[in-house]
């Protein structure tokens, strides 16, 4: 590749970066070349291990290409790391903020480590301070700040000398939905002053806000282009299905079983489709297809290949009838205080059979903490739990067989094999000969866990560690499912194919409880409870929850926006009380 | 149910044997310990460096030098010729001792009147120079009665004989190493088990225990047994390893040793899975093991004898059940004791090892929230 | 080097330390826990030793010598009827040693033969069964001037041996002991807490920020240096003020050269703790590491208990590439003899060479990279 021109702010010319050595060797970036447009938001997109952060960082000089050259801002930054880290801001993923020190220290801290005079410093303060609205905060440790604030706080330690360039590490993990839209405003305004954005992300969504997105897999660039171009390239391919008597769960099933749907993902009233190229839609009785406009995560899905669970290749099971009258969850006045912290208040909600029912909630809306009151972990301030008629912390060990729990990170043992975990579990639940061994191969066959059997648990892929966390959770075919945020830090792909076991599960009759802070999630659950700092905000099916949130200015409002709306209605209510 | 525990503690092993670093945690510095402890801790002194001035031209002066050197501890390294070259030697340490035989040792010797010689010691580090003090002196006396009984001059009026009992030539090496046996065993044991619950609570694990059907002690269990299993096998490695290499007799029942290490073992988990119980991260869980094991092991009468230290702290020492493990092991190796005149140090261990116990087992269910 | 840059990252690791309790519990509580511990809690002196006495026949001649023991500070005398308890006594480690004086002990000392006194200790451990002989025997020494000058006969003792203990007349082991705990604790601040928090910023992620910040490795290393010698010279002057004043260990030599070999040597801790963290991410594996390399080693073989002298040849070639023994000598000689120079001056040259390379390596080493 030539040298690079003036309009390019970041050129990799066949980059290639590999980790460890031996049998670990991981190949991070394979002969990457691209250049990015100066000037313009540039979203970064890709599964998990695509090679996404690896990029980032060596923009920022902090890693060191085996091969190939990488210019930033037409400087080599191999050879002009120091005089290249002058010019450009980096928020790496977990913000790198000092927790112990205060939001000021931290500023006070990265001005000087970017050289500002002291006379200048007071100002940009001022700017910063507004434009993220910490100004009230000041004072307090970063580590007390919320996800959020904590990420504000981040990008204004990368801005304290406006650069040229900005580089996002997937700036909006585990960040409410109102502070992610403060976050791209930020951005826009960093793009009319003229800053060259590079940002990463996990939501899909997010790609829509961007100049320019590329798709980044296994260490190579699949596309770059305007996110609008990709998705007009899938004309005529994406649809909205809806079936006057089959419930949208059940259709998304017979939809995925037919050969040409690519992916069907649950929408506020229909299932949305994409279809394999030239090919029409199948032939559903009573199924009506409307072509709509194609969305990001159609891209995706489509340049990635979606790899498909087995068992939604395979017939689809009719759903069991559920029993509607049968209460397996009940919550009532439920408060939870740490301290004086009112982590909890007042939560109630019921959940029948074979329902999915959804926790969602930023981080730190009490959904955790009330999710482990419901598993007997830890115990209520006051209200009541009753888990299928129990009190599960008060309640004999033989009453937990009717349950199955996934951790939050999927917490399993590191330094087991695959296999040792299984049979640890299993041996647990007290699962013996020939019932035994039926469900381990159930458990292997289902989750493809085959191939790694002999690796520990630790180093498998985070996919495939959710899927052995769903696995040892299973295999006692418990009635009720408990899973805490299965989806965190999973990539859309990943995310998808386990909504689609989880609703092949509810669908043959497991009650499954689920917390989550992605709010287009809250599609898949039958009924939501949606929290913010320990209250409800909102219960309901999600088409009750979106409908009690439309307005005059957006009569169709999508869950996230419904969230937002809740919350401001929330926040309000509390300044009148105070 | 056997079952069900039986996979507990079979997953215990997995984990702690499967897992590079704490296989080496469990085996690396045992070895190096027990290797740089039983060579390098002793207070014997094989090789006192000593500079001579002999002011003495007769014969009584050169025959006791003669002995001096002639000893298999004592190394002459310079003969001065006046005393003003010993605080060179001295100061920088080249020399120990200083031995100064002074003008008139023989003319007085053969008159009958005492022979004045002069000792200079090094006193920086004290119980060294006890040692170096000690060792001359038995030399210097020596010497006397032979002079006396060679040139009839009348013998002192009684000498005094020592016999020392189960160490008859007071090897440290025989007193330090069946202490180490106590002390691996005690930090492998206690360093598995203050880890065991906290690293499963930190990895998240300890949930997922906790909503399986497991009951409380079936868990606590399942901690306890692979940390006495584990304890067990390393306190009888280093057994063989101080008979064997180390060549220190066991000359009492074995089975008296065996049972007061299996007390201690019970009383060490129990304090082990306490901090265990307590800590919030592996981190802590290991600084409140290093912060418990450091005073634990020096008020142990492992290195120093619990009677020399203040009456406060040697009642402190009552609540350590090393400290009776010590008395076991060196009962057992050394002093030829049977079960029987070791009761006095097995009761403590239980009663430790029952409250021990109980206190992990009430906070581990009270730290599951 | 920029001013301010760095003057940034003193200010931040200030605020940090200030902050986090464990930093200032390791600089502070920690040498006091210690220097309690080993300064009540450790004793190589054998004081009230329980001896058991046997006369088979009390008479004036064995009174005085069993007076002798009994004023001695060193011994609690139990007088016993026979040997035979005195037997059961010693196994069953009610007393440690035996003093047999037969029952012709008074007859013999008349006549020519020279009558036995039988000593028995318990050799289990040896050091203190030394001891207690090196007691016996000064108490023996005592008895038998006595008798001679009493009996106005010539000594039966031909040689007046007279020993001068330099440095430390009164043997006690506080003395030496307290001055080598100095250099634990300065290894543990230094070593141990520096280790500790650079592995702590790459755990957080702040490490990375701080790298994709204009600012130069040097800087880095700089700031983390200097906020913790100034810590560790606290730590420092707190063990001396306790050494002095709680447990009344004289310092001979001067305070400027203890500053000086201190400053020397915790900078080589602080070299070895950076190196430590550059190798080692994770603040567990970082804090293993330091304890293994350089706690236990300085516990065990810098002579801080056990004299070096008295180890096998290849122990103590093995001490010589470990700063703390350089450093614990320096400090029994300040403490105890002075300023020594012929010991001081070769051991701080050491200990210079050893920061330089530890500092140099740990510099050569650190990229201002992730890999």
């Amino acid at each position: 590749m030539a040298e690079p021109v003036g309009a390019d702010a970041l050129v990799f010319a066949g980059v290639s970066k590999v980790f460890g050595a031996g049998r670990a060797r991981i190949t991070a970036l394979d002969d990457l070349s691209l250049a990015i447009k100066a000037g313009r938001v540039t979203g970064l997109l890709g599964p998990d291990g695509a090679g996404k952060t690896t990029m980032i960082r060596l923009a920022a000089g902090l890693l060191r290409a085996d091969r190939g050259r990488v210019h930033v801002l037409g400087q080599n930054i191999t050879k002009t790391a120091r005089a290249v880290q002058q010019r450009i801001g980096y928020m790496p993923q977990r913000f790198g903020l000092y927790e112990d020190l205060t939001v000021q220290e931290n500023l006070d801290l990265y001005a000087r480590l970017q050289g500002l005079a002291r006379a200048g410093r007071l100002a940009r303060y001022a700017e910063l301070l507004k434009l993220t609205a910490l100004g009230p905060f000041r004072a307090r440790p970063a580590g007390k700040l919320s996800g959020g604030m904590k990420q504000k706080l981040g990008l204004a330690c990368a801005l304290l000398r406006i650069p040229e360039f900005l580089l996002l590490d997937e700036p909006t993990v585990g960040v409410d939905p109102i502070s992610r839209r403060e976050l791209w405003h930020i951005i826009a305004a960093l793009r009319a002053e003229g800053v060259s954005v590079l940002v990463s992300t996990a939501y899909l969504d997010e790609a829509e806000r961007c100049d320019d997105v590329v798709l980044l897999d296994r260490g190579r660039a699949l596309a770059q282009a305007d996110p609008a171009a990709m998705e007009s390239a899938l004309q005529g391919r994406c649809f909205r299905v809806t079936h006057p008597t089959t419930p949208r769960r059940a259709l998304q099933q017979t939809l995925l079983a037919q050969l040409p749907v690519l992916e069907a993902r649950l929408d506020a009233t229909s299932v949305h489709v994409l279809l394999a190229p030239d090919t029409t839609p199948p032939d559903i009785t009573g199924a009506a297809w409307q072509g709509v406009a194609a969305r990001f995560a159609d891209v995706f899905v489509d340049r990635l290949h979606a790899r498909r669970p087995a068992h939604a290749r395979a017939e689809a099971t009719a759903p069991a009838t559920p029993r509607e009258s049968e209460v397996v969850l009940e919550v009532r006045g439920l408060n939870r205080f740490f301290g004086d912290f009112h982590a909890v208040r007042d939560i109630e909600f019921t959940v029948k059979r074979g329902e999915v029912f959804g926790l969602l909630g930023a981080n730190g809306a009490g959904k955790t903490t009330t999710f482990r009151m419901l598993c007997g972990l830890l115990p209520a301030s006051s209200g009541s739990l009753l888990v299928a008629g129990q009190n599960l912390l008060k309640a004999p060990a033989e009453a937990r067989r009717q349950i199955g729990y996934v951790a939050q990170k999927f917490s399993l043992y590191g330094t087991l094999s695959v296999a040792q975990n299984l049979a640890f579990f299993a041996a647990a639940y007290g699962l013996r000969g020939e019932r035994r061994g039926r469900r381990l191969a159930w458990a292997e066959e289902e989750f493809e866990l085959g191939p790694f059997q002999a690796m520990n648990a630790g180093d498998l892929p985070l996919g495939y560690k959710q899927r052995l966390a769903l696995a040892c959770a299973l295999l006692h075919e418990p009635p009720i499912l408990f899973l805490d945020e299965p989806t965190s830090g999973v990539d859309p792909l990943t995310r998808s194919e386990f909504w689609q076991r989880i609703n092949h599960y509810a669908a043959a009759g497991t009650t499954v409880l689920v917390t989550t802070h992605f709010m287009d999630e809250a599609e898949y659950c039958d009924h939501l409870l949606l929290m913010s700092l320990g209250a409800a905000l909102a219960a309901g099916t999600p088409a009750e929850i979106r409908a009690a949130a439309a307005s005059a200015e957006n009569p169709d409002p999508s869950m996230e926006d419904a969230f937002i709306a809740l919350i401001a209605a929330h926040e309000q209510t509390i300044r009148r009380a105070a | 149910m056997w079952g069900r525990l039986i996979a507990l503690i079979h997953k215990e092993f997995l984990a702690l044997l499967r897992d590079k670093a704490s296989r080496f945690v469990l085996i690396g510095p045992p070895l190096i310990q027990l290797l740089v402890f039983s060579y390098a801790a002793t207070f014997d002194l094989s090789n006192i460096a000593f500079v001579v001035v002999n002011d003495d031209p007769g014969l009584a002066g050169r025959q006791l030098l003669a002995r001096l050197t002639g000893a298999p501890s004592f190394h002459e390294i310079a003969t001065l010729p006046s005393t003003d070259g010993i605080a060179a030697f001295i100061d920088s340490g080249r020399a120990l001792m200083a031995v100064h035989i002074e003008r008139d040792f023989t003319r007085d010797l053969l008159a009958g009147r005492p022979g004045p010689v002069q000792i200079i010691i090094d006193g920086r580090n004290s119980n060294t120079a006890t040692i170096a003090l000690n060792y001359a002196n038995d030399i210097v006396l020596a010497f006397a009665a032979d002079w006396a009984a060679s040139h009839g001059t009348a013998p002192p009026p009684a000498s005094l004989i020592t016999r020392a009992w189960y160490n008859p030539d007071l090897l440290s090496r025989w007193f330090v190493v069946p202490g180490i046996v106590g002390l691996l065993t005690f930090v492998v044991t206690i360093l598995v088990s203050a880890l065991s619950v906290v690293r499963e609570r930190e990895s998240g694990t300890y949930d997922q225990l906790l909503v399986s059907p497991y009951r409380p002690w079936e868990i606590l269990l399942g901690k306890a047994i692979p940390g006495f299993l584990i304890g067990g096998a390393e306190a009888a490695l280093i057994t063989a390893a101080a008979m064997l290499w180390f060549r220190v007799p066991l000359t009492g029942n074995p089975l008296a040793l065996a049972l007061g290490l299996a007390l201690f073992l019970i009383s060490a988990i129990g304090i082990g899975l306490m901090i265990s119980a307590l800590a919030a991260t592996q981190q802590q869980g290991l600084l409140g093991a290093f912060l418990f094991l450091v005073p634990a092991i020096i008020l142990s009468g492992f290195a120093t004898p619990i009677a020399n230290m203040p009456v406060a702290v040697q009642y402190l020492t009552l609540m350590n059940p090393m400290r009776y493990l010590m008395v076991i092991l060196r009962g057992a190796f050394l002093e030829g004791d049977g079960i029987r005149a070791l009761a006095n140090q097995y009761w403590p261990l239980a009663v430790l090892g029952l409250a021990s116990m109980t206190t992990a087992a009430w906070l581990v269910r009270r730290r599951m929230y | 080097m920029n001013g301010r840059r760095l003057a940034g990252l003193i200010t931040k690791e200030t605020l940090q330390i200030f902050r986090d309790p464990s930093a200032l519990g390791i600089a502070f509580i920690l040498p006091l826990f210690l220097l309690l511990l080993f300064g009540f809690g450790v004793s190589l002196n054998a004081e009230h030793v329980p001896i058991g006495v046997v006369a088979d026949h009390p008479n004036p001649t064995t009174d005085p010598l069993v007076a002798a023991l009994r004023h001695s500070r060193y011994f609690e005398v139990r007088p016993l009827a026979g040997l035979g308890p005195a037997r059961d006594l010693l196994s069953r480690r009610e007393i440690d040693a035996i003093l047999w004086l037969r029952n012709d002990f008074a007859r013999q000392t008349l006549t020519e033969a020279p009558a036995t006194i039988g000593l028995i200790v318990n050799g289990t451990d040896a050091n203190t069964a030394r001891l207690v002989q090196g007691y016996v025997l000064q108490a023996w020494m005592i008895w038998l001037a006595q008798q001679n000058q009493a009996a106005a006969r010539p000594l039966g003792l031909s040689v007046a041996l007279q020993f001068r203990i330099w440095f430390n007349p009164a043997l006690r082991s506080q003395d030496y002991l307290v001055p080598g705990l100095i250099a634990i604790i300065m290894t543990l601040i230094g070593a141990l807490l520096t280790a500790l928090v650079v592995a702590r910023e790459w755990e957080r992620g702040t490490m990375e920020a701080l790298m994709a910040a204009p600012v130069t490795m040097a800087e880095i290393l700089a700031g983390k240096l200097l906020p913790y010698f100034v810590l560790g010279m606290g730590g420092m002057a707190l063990s001396v003020a306790l050494a002095v004043f709680v447990f009344a260990v004289p310092l001979h030599g001067s305070v400027l050269i203890l500053a000086l070999a201190s400053a020397l040597f915790m900078l080589v801790a602080l070299g070895m703790g950076l190196l430590i963290s550059s190798l080692a991410r994770i603040q567990f594996v970082a804090g293993q590491i330091a304890i293994v390399v350089t706690f236990l080693p300085a516990f065990i073989l810098s002579g801080f208990v056990f004299d070096i002298r008295s180890m096998p040849a290849p122990v103590q070639m093995i001490t010589r590439i470990l700063p703390a023994r350089y450093f614990v000598s320096i400090l029994q000689s300040v403490f105890l003899a002075g300023d020594v120079w012929s010991v001081i001056l070769p051991d701080m040259a050491v200990l210079a060479v050893m920061a330089t390379f530890f500092l140099g390596v740990t510099l050569a080493r650190s990229r201002k990279r992730l890999d």
